[in-house]
């Protein structure tokens, strides 16, 4: 061996051992024992189901939780805890999709699953009135708090126009998978809180997105360089109006719909469109998902894509 | 026996009145707040006509049970001269002449002010509230920093058992005030025992003149004593006589330390009737006067003192208050005046609010309201279906509400500054204020182009301040609540929930 030889192999020896297994490698050593994975979708849309029955054919046609949760990973679920509002009230995110969320990634082989949202009212009553408190505890998650700063940390947001910097709660910045478990609602100020507007729920302070053109803040947020392995959206129960806190029974419609995708925009927009059957939502008012389309952060174009819906 | 028993029953009723203002967390029942309704001016001013009779009959038959076991400030006393004992272990109390001008004068100078509408001396002098104070600003900060200790420990292992909690002051001068208590009654129960309850309590004094005349008493078996003084060497209320035999029953407290502390079984409890001829009514000769003076002053110059400060620490809040011409006061309150004649500043109300939304006001209520609940939203805002206030109020100041009631309840009516609003001056989406709006009394309503702007309905608004606290426009706030004297009852129209069939995913 001569001398360039002997460089160029241990140049060669020391840049293998810097690759690290990524989700591109674990999605190849998987797809041998995925149950459906022949053809994956970008996006399913479900409807006509229970919560987590929609979750478990929706899941699947996905690909199952495997290609998405790897043994050992740290997974946090994030769902939409923010009201002191009863489960019917859809004000957040419905337990029974949050629990079998959480069983999924257990089975999948997550090491540990944390359940948190910075909430808006009261987090102690948030966390148990909304129910998912005590359904999240029930299937393994640890259930953290997000109601003092010390809690978050530090990201900088590169890609940001509005937002550069913000505080993230340190369960997602510390976790190997995050999961997004938004409701649909309508929203006073955004007009729509879906996937993206969810993220809200992961800063410390929302007062600077509502103080610096909160729809591109809201964009702005989902540039952060771990974004969510999954956007899982309720619409099981759907808020139409007075949100996102709601202040009756009469703002709620029990639609029974369910979408998931890797692709925020995309997961967005077709939730949006659903919303539009039941009040006129057009998709240039919701300007954040435009916005987030500007980002590259994904495509509103549903036709470009290769969607799977299935009605029960 | 009786010693033990009385320590027993003390300790229980003030470890638990002390954690149930310290818990932050709900771990004791709710139900406890009848600790606090058992207290003497708590019930005098709630006119809760079954437990103040059941207090003047237990004083009239048994004597100052209230003052020994009951009531939380004279317990602190006892703690004080207990440690005081351990430092000191040759310490011995003796028998000092009743101030009787003094507790009299005291008592009638918190009765006028309190007709006056100056409930604020009332609320300072009755030892519950006192202690309520004591608990909720120099106790509650402790406890909340060591659960944080706790808190910073275990989640090192991921349990989340604890978690964290914020620690701020509620209120520089109801600190001061506290920590002005509990030294003062501290220095004095180190030194000479139960003196403040002798002195300056307006209850002590009540009680005291009841229980001259109660039918069970400690009483000298004049045969058996030798007047070794034992007992009055132990006796903290420094009532007992041990030359003359005699006990001054207006000051007794009923410890039975004596009683205890007698070699020669010559200290009795029992029935008046079964041995009259030993008992004798103590007669106050001569009031010390320089002890007197020396009270006085230290009252006067605390009070002083702690205006003083009060006038600095304004300064700080001017710029916040400007805006709100009238304070919020706590649902149920029905109208100010009412809040101002009931209140004894307890605080109770203030360490409960699961929120952190009550705080002691300083002048906004005018001098008589001073310390007496007000609502800020710096860290919150009043929680729509929350009627914790109500509920745990041992004075009546603040009613209880039902949900329903609660929800129909104005305390206050929102405000809109449209020069102030994001949406106007920078023409971006915000909708905080709507978003935490329970009734829509702040609504979003179309703007420019995809923009919505707030709307206001002052008569549908609770007043929680949901709007004001999240309003994150800067230097000043767009939305804010005006309190009311007089709380109003709303009416929240009833919409019809309408049908829906969604049968596609609409693309």
């Amino acid at each position: 061996m001569n001398r360039r030889n002997f460089l160029r192999a241990v140049a060669l020896t020391g840049a293998a051992f810097t690759i690290k297994e990524s989700d591109a490698m674990s999605l190849l050593t998987q797809s041998f024992n995925a149950n459906s994975a022949a053809q994956s979708y970008d996006l399913v849309a479900i409807m006509g189901g229970e919560p987590e029955v929609m979750f478990r054919k929706a899941i699947a046609e996905m690909g199952g939780m495997k290609k998405f949760i790897s043994r050992g990973d740290k997974v946090v679920v994030k769902p939409n805890i923010g009201w002191d509002q009863p489960v019917e009230m859809a004000a957040n995110t419905n337990p029974k999709l949050v629990a079998e969320i959480i069983k999924q990634c257990f089975e999948a082989g997550a090491k540990e699953v944390t359940v948190f949202d910075h909430t808006c009212d009261n987090w102690r009553k948030c966390y148990a009135n909304s129910g998912i408190e005590e359904a999240a505890k029930a299937a393994g998650a640890k259930v953290m708090p997000a109601d003092q700063e010390s809690y978050f940390k530090t990201v900088s947001l590169p890609k940001g126009r509005s937002l550069k910097t913000t505080k993230i709660h340190q369960a997602i910045v510390d976790c190997d998978k995050w999961i997004n478990v938004p409701v649909l609602k309508n929203h006073g100020g955004a007009q729509l809180t879906i996937s993206m507007k969810n993220h809200m729920g992961i800063v410390w302070d929302r007062g600077y997105f509502h103080a610096n053109d909160l729809q591109q803040c809201i964009a702005d947020i989902c540039t952060y360089d771990k974004p969510a392995v999954l956007n899982i959206v309720d619409a099981y129960r759907l808020m139409k109006t007075s949100g996102p806190r709601g202040k009756s029974m009469s703002d709620v419609v029990l639609s029974k719909g369910l979408f998931i995708s890797q692709d925020i925009v995309a997961v967005d927009t077709a939730a949006a469109n659903f919303f539009n059957q039941v009040r006129e939502m057009p998709l240039e008012k919701v300007t954040h998902i435009g916005k987030a389309q500007e980002l590259k952060l994904g495509t509103m174009d549903l036709d470009k894509l290769n969607i799977k819906r299935i009605k029960i | 026996m009786l010693r033990k028993i009385r320590i027993a029953f003390s300790i229980t009723l003030f470890s638990l009145i002390t954690l149930y203002f310290l818990d932050f967390r709900e771990l004791l029942p709710q139900s406890l707040h009848f600790l606090a309704k058992i207290q003497f001016v708590p019930a005098l001013l709630s006119l809760n006509i079954v437990i103040l009779l059941s207090l003047v009959l237990l004083t009239f038959v048994f004597g100052r049970v209230y003052c020994s076991s009951i009531c939380p400030m004279g317990i602190y006393q006892d703690i004080v001269g207990w440690l005081s004992k351990r430092v000191k272990r040759k310490k011995r109390y003796t028998y000092s002449p009743a101030k009787t001008i003094l507790r009299w004068t005291t008592l009638l100078i918190v009765l006028l002010a309190f007709l006056f509408g100056f409930t604020f001396l009332v609320g300072l002098l009755d030892p519950y509230g006192a202690y309520g104070r004591i608990a909720t600003h120099l106790f509650r900060p402790v406890y909340l920093a060591g659960n944080n200790l706790l808190e910073s420990i275990f989640t090192q292992f991921n349990n989340y058992t604890f978690f964290r909690v914020g620690i701020y002051s509620l209120s520089v001068f109801s600190t001061f005030i506290a920590l002005f208590t509990l030294v003062g009654v501290g220095l004095l129960a180190w030194r000479n025992g139960r003196t403040y309850c002798n002195t300056l309590c307006p209850v002590g004094t009540v009680l005291g003149f009841i229980s001259r005349y109660s039918l069970f008493k400690v009483q000298f078996d004049n045969e058996k004593c030798n007047s070794c003084g034992l007992c009055a060497m132990k006796c903290k209320a420094s009532c007992i006589d041990s030359k003359k035999l005699i006990v001054d029953y207006s000051r007794c407290i009923n410890c039975f330390n004596c009683v205890e502390a007698c070699k020669r079984d010559a200290m009795h409890y029992k029935p008046i009737w079964s041995k009259k001829a030993s008992v004798k009514e103590a007669i106050v000769v001569d009031v010390n006067q320089s002890k007197r003076r020396f009270l006085t002053s230290t009252f006067t110059t605390g009070m002083a003192a702690t205006s003083l400060l009060a006038q600095t620490t304004t300064g700080f809040s001017l710029k916040r208050e400007l805006k709100r011409q009238q304070p919020i006061a706590p649902p149920g309150v029905q109208n100010i005046d009412r809040l101002l004649q009931k209140c004894i500043s307890c605080h109770l109300c203030v360490t409960k609010c699961p929120s952190h939304v009550i705080k002691p006001a300083l002048f906004e209520y005018g001098l008589g309201g001073i310390m007496q609940p007000k609502l800020y939203f710096d860290h919150g805002f009043c929680s729509y279906d929350c009627t914790v206030c109500g509920d745990v109020c041992p004075t009546g100041a603040i009613l209880p509400l039902t949900k329903d009631e609660k929800h129909h309840t104005q305390m206050g009516q929102v405000n809109f500054i449209i020069e102030n609003c994001i949406v106007y001056y920078d023409e971006t989406s915000c909708g905080a204020c709507s978003e935490h709006c329970p009734t829509q009394a702040v609504s979003m309503v179309p703007y420019k182009g995809a923009l919505t702007i707030p709307h206001i309905e002052p008569s549908i608004c609770v007043g929680c301040g949901g709007c004001e606290y999240v309003c994150p426009a800067v230097p000043f706030k767009a939305i804010y609540v005006e309190g009311l004297k007089e709380q109003q009852t709303i009416e929240l129209v009833h919409e019809e929930k309408e049908e829906h069939v969604i049968d596609g995913f609409g693309f």
